[in-house]
């Protein structure tokens, strides 16, 4: 994977888990059980209440497309335009970024509140980026 | 207590030049600004016991301009951060702490993209620190730029309310219109809707003529308190309402993204004022892209949530339009280094002093500033009056 030259995302204390949990191409959440409330991104504490006593959830990986892009000019290292980034609204509550992918950067074919679905790159020894997916509507 | 009309914009000016200012650098423009703006007041630096920038650090500013005030901020939010700082020097002034505010800025945009200049110290990109959401959460998926970031935001707000390309193109148009009767706007040429929708994506949904420009600019204001403002030699700019707001810093932890700090920000600022939308002669709003401006309306309220598309159209912004926006030719248009916010206060202040010649609107008596930094994250709102 030497050839990788996208950023690789540096794990920090208040984030390793979430990694970890990626590189096992699972979806983990922090959650505050006084708020009974998912947050993102992780923190050693809830950032509504600031309870220090927060918990992991795993997560079920489907959500909508919030939104999304298609950039025309690349913003970081090794990405070819056009690329689709997008934020999706996670079942859960919190909101990821990603690349949304398996889909043509067309409008088209891409509709805000679509169903879509996690998957994970390997893009290194310690990180599986999530990525999205359009999802088949469950009904 | 409140602030309004307990101070008064007394002087505002831009760097000798704006647009290409080769073979200068950012502090350089903020000097000349400075310079500039404290002409305009009529008011020796040594009487400055105020300062503010975002950009370099106080102490380099301070240090270069020859100040040691007694009043230090420098809160460094974004392009809005000039516009927020108004807020702080009024309340410090209002509260006898200081009596004469200098806030300045300068950012050498073009040429740093050009490898001619150094930008200029300004704030780091919010994923240079690898621990940082952004590093981890945005830039591994080239998420990066304000483009990149603002694109998503106005998508959402395109699926939600119907907003469409033409609509976002109107604002654009009409700012450009505002620029040919600007002799110091950098883009003066003709530009029609056909125009902005045939140009390239920078990223869907903004083609390049909804992207402000990149120059280079200075910019600087100066405030005083009520009893020194009668005693100038210009007829004072009363603050007559403030607010500012933040919400997030990455547009992941945005609360909506068809909203912004601006409903926050916009709505103590009126209540201080107590004005509403209906009393405001003139809005300068930032327009780092179309969008910015859009839901900068609807936010402040001068129209329903969601209409700003229909309400924006048909060039009423334009010159002879109804609702005159961003009179100066925006950062659409005029001049947007990277950090706005100070020029929309420049061009307010001028439109109430009328000064602003072919672009005048006429019978100015208010006019409305509204900042916006990061990724919609942060707001500074003003209402200003003559």
């Amino acid at each position: 994977m030497a050839e990788y030259r996208k950023p690789v995302p540096r794990p920090s204390a208040e984030t390793k888990r979430f990694w970890e949990g990626c590189k096992r191409h699972e979806l983990w959440l922090p959650y505050c059980p006084q708020c009974d409330q998912h947050f993102f991104f992780p923190r050693a504490f809830c950032p509504c209440c600031f309870s220090w006593e927060v918990g992991w959830r795993q997560a079920s990986g489907r959500g909508t497309l919030y939104t999304y892009a298609i950039q025309y000019r690349p913003q970081a290292p090794g990405f070819e335009p056009p690329y689709i980034t997008a934020i999706v609204q996670l079942e859960e509550g919190p909101r990821l970024m990603g690349n949304l992918v398996d889909v043509e950067p067309d409008p088209e074919q891409i509709r805000c509140d679509m169903p879509v679905e996690v998957t994970f790159e390997d893009v290194s020894d310690e990180i599986s980026l999530p990525m999205f997916r359009p999802a088949p509507r469950k009904d | 207590m409140t602030l309004s009309k307990k101070v008064a914009i007394a002087g505002v000016d831009e760097s000798d030049q704006i647009g290409i200012c080769e073979g200068k650098n950012a502090l350089m423009l903020h000097a000349e600004a400075a310079r500039n703006a404290l002409r305009d007041a009529g008011i020796d630096k040594s009487e400055v016991d105020f300062l503010s920038t975002a950009g370099p650090s106080l102490l380099q500013l301070g240090e270069y301009l020859g100040i040691q005030p007694k009043y230090l901020d420098g809160t460094s939010v974004g392009g809005s951060s000039f516009v927020v700082q108004v807020e702080h020097a009024a309340a410090a002034i209002a509260a006898g702490i200081c009596n004469v505010a200098l806030i300045t800025h300068g950012e050498m945009g073009y040429s740093a993209r050009r490898g001619l200049a150094d930008r200029g110290a300004g704030p780091a990109a919010r994923y240079a620190d690898p621990t940082s959401a952004a590093a981890q959460f945005e830039f591994p998926y080239g998420v990066g730029g304000p483009p990149s970031v603002y694109a998503m935001a106005a998508m959402r707000h395109m699926h939600q309310y119907g907003t469409t390309h033409e609509q976002l193109a109107e604002i654009a148009v009409a700012t450009r219109k505002w620029a040919q009767l600007n002799p110091k706007a950098f883009m003066r040429d003709p530009l029609t809707i056909d125009d902005v929708l045939s140009s390239r994506w920078i990223a869907y949904p903004f083609h390049i003529y909804d992207c402000c420009l990149v120059t280079d600019a200075g910019g600087a204001c100066v405030i005083v308190g009520a009893d020194r403002a009668r005693d100038l030699p210009k007829p004072p700019v009363w603050l007559l309402g403030a607010g500012e707001a933040m919400t997030h810093q990455s547009m992941l932890n945005s609360p909506d993204l068809t909203q912004t700090p601006a409903r926050y920000s916009g709505a103590r600022a009126f209540a201080m004022a107590g004005l509403t939308p209906k009393d405001i002669d003139v809005v300068e709003v930032y327009d780092s892209f179309t969008y910015t401006a859009l839901v900068t309306i609807e936010e402040l309220g001068f129209c329903e949530k969601g209409e700003g598309g229909p309400f924006l159209s048909n060039q009423r912004t334009a010159p002879g339009g109804d609702f005159p926006m961003n009179t100066n030719g925006g950062g659409l248009s005029y001049t947007h280094p990277g950090m706005y916010g100070m020029f929309l206060i420049i061009e307010a202040v001028r439109q109430l002093r009328g000064e602003c010649g072919e672009r005048q609107v006429p019978d100015a008596r208010t006019a409305l500033v509204n900042g916006t930094g990061g990724s919609l994250s942060s707001t500074g709102t003003l209402i200003l009056g003559a």
